[in-house]
């Protein structure tokens, strides 16, 4: 099925389209692992899994055409404007130059960056970049997208209006995979799984988890399980 | 002793980074630079440490002047920088004694002050620092910055990417160093972890928002929040935001944080207009305000 995924090994799961899945984990419990054999990065070597309806190990490549993907670390150049970055991406994902300068048009218009189109993209505040980058991600309109830490730093406002936009593209169909260490940022997906040592030791709606373990908060929930 | 900024302003090519920064942190205490990237925090950091001069003001660190005294300053305070800055290529055990050598003293003399935190890297002393996880180069980083005993300890950003257990741990670690005699100054991104210290700065865009105790800071919020839920998140945003009478919509965690315009408001009257907009399941509460409803409100 398009826009939903299966991974199955010693961890398995099921992510439907349109769902905002929030990906939790202490540092090193191979949240990282997962997320590189999911987007076609990295084979995982027992098991089976399906992402946008193409199998990892044979179809890494078209895994990679019908996700989007931004990083905390990674996502967009530096010493490129908000411009050249948005075609240069648009270019890779194969958009033809007129779809390129409409997305442009539109994206600047929505994110409001219409100041700062001819801007290094690496002289721009985090929140912007961040912003910008999800945007990007969803240039050639993936079926799901994967985030991860995509807020790491950003202000609380600015955090906030992220947010806003990964729930404006959930509600128009689009998968979102997502991992935070922000905890009431976990609260606002739809279900979460929390990750220990390689396994999901818990999965289910923020709301289900907390009364599973008789607690107030998500950050309850994982500060009882991440450490076993 | 402890810090004193006085009017601090930093610019660079043209732009401020730092504008008219006045704030004392007092001997022993635990004082947190609170804010998001970009605010500013990682400057104040190199102008106390002596790495950076600013364009205007004095700072003294620990009685001392930033500029004059650096040296000094230098043998008397540890630095932990936002970025990991130890060799990559030493093992734990190499890093941790290069940094006691160059400061005069041994890992031997000082080790009661890093034991607790170092016993949990020592299985893997001879591992290359470059290979360590996120946490475990988090703590050697913490060990070289403490190795010579320093009054005053400077931490960048420590959590930033650590997850909440950690960051727990890491806390309880910094509230034990306070009881040593150790000032700190600390700077983090977390709202949450800004109650954990004596007192907090609030920073955004070279600004110091305000100064206090963090349940002072939270008493002066000057709205009344209530906290709404319903079936649908974001529909809920999006109707909140057409209501006509709101003054901030932001979602918290399970929640929406609102705050009216009007002094006195009504609930039943947003209630009916949630309803109006097909919304169902609704609750609204009223819930005291937290540091980041007050960093909001303060920066909008």
């Amino acid at each position: 099925m398009f826009g939903d995924f299966t991974a199955v090994n010693a961890i398995t799961f099921d992510v439907k389209q349109g769902e905002i899945f929030g990906f939790l984990g202490a540092n090193g419990a191979g949240k990282t692992t997962a997320m590189k054999m999911l987007i076609g990065i990295l084979r995982p070597t027992h098991g089976h899994a399906l992402v946008a309806g193409f199998d990892v190990y044979k179809q890494p490549e078209s895994i990679k055409r019908n996700i989007g993907y931004m990083s905390q670390k990674f996502a967009l150049y530096n010493d490129l404007t908000v411009t050249e970055n948005v075609a240069f991406f648009g270019g890779i994902y194969g958009l033809s130059k007129a779809l390129i300068k409409t997305k442009t048009k539109m994206l600047l218009d929505e994110l409001g960056l219409e100041n700062v189109a001819n801007t290094l993209v690496g002289s721009l505040p985090l929140g912007w970049k961040q912003k910008l980058a999800f945007s990007v991600a969803l240039l050639h309109e993936p079926k799901i997208v994967f985030l991860d830490e995509p807020t790491g730093g950003v202000d609380p406002i600015t955090r906030r209006q992220f947010w806003e936009m990964i729930y404006k593209s959930a509600n128009q169909g689009t998968t979102i995979f997502v991992t935070t260490h922000y905890m009431d940022e976990a609260e606002y997906c739809d279900r979460i799984s929390i990750m220990v040592n390689g396994k999901i030791e818990a999965l289910d709606t923020p709301e289900m988890l907390k009364r599973q373990f008789n607690v107030a908060t998500i950050n309850e929930v994982f500060l009882k399980l991440a450490r076993g | 002793m402890g810090i004193t900024l006085d009017n601090i302003s930093k610019s660079y090519n043209g732009i401020k980074a730092l504008e008219n920064i006045s704030f004392e942190v007092n001997d022993g205490e635990l004082f947190g630079l609170i804010g998001p990237d970009g605010a500013g925090k990682t400057t104040v950091f190199r102008i106390l440490t002596t790495l950076l001069i600013a364009d205007e003001g004095n700072a003294n660190v620990a009685g001392l002047d930033v500029v004059a005294d650096y040296k000094t300053i230098r043998q008397s305070v540890g630095y932990m920088p936002g970025k990991f800055s130890l060799y990559q290529d030493l093992t734990v055990e190499e890093n941790l004694k290069f940094f006691a050598t160059i400061f005069g003293t041994t890992i031997a003399e000082n080790y009661d002050l890093i034991k607790e935190i170092y016993v949990q890297i020592e299985p893997f002393k001879t591992r290359r620092a470059g290979k360590l996880s996120g946490g475990m180069k988090q703590k050697l980083a913490l060990c070289c910055a403490l190795i010579h005993k320093p009054k005053i300890l400077f931490l960048d950003e420590p959590t930033t990417g650590v997850d909440p257990v950690s960051r727990k741990e890491f806390w309880e670690m910094l509230k034990r160093l306070q009881q040593k005699g150790i000032t700190i100054l600390v700077s983090t991104p977390y709202m949450d972890e800004a109650a954990l210290c004596d007192r907090i700065a609030l920073i955004q865009n070279g600004k110091i928002l305000q100064i206090d105790t963090p349940d002072a800071i939270v008493k002066q919020y000057p709205k009344t929040i209530f906290c709404v839920n319903a079936n649908n998140k974001y529909q809920l945003i999006e109707a909140l935001k057409t209501y006509g009478h709101q003054h901030s919509v932001y979602p918290f965690g399970e929640f929406v944080h609102y705050t009216d315009q009007r002094n006195i408001f009504d609930v039943e009257d947003l209630k009916a207009f949630l309803k109006s907009q097909n919304l169902s399941k609704i609750t609204i509460e009223q819930v005291q305000p937290t540091i980041e409803d007050t960093f909001m409100e303060l920066a909008r």
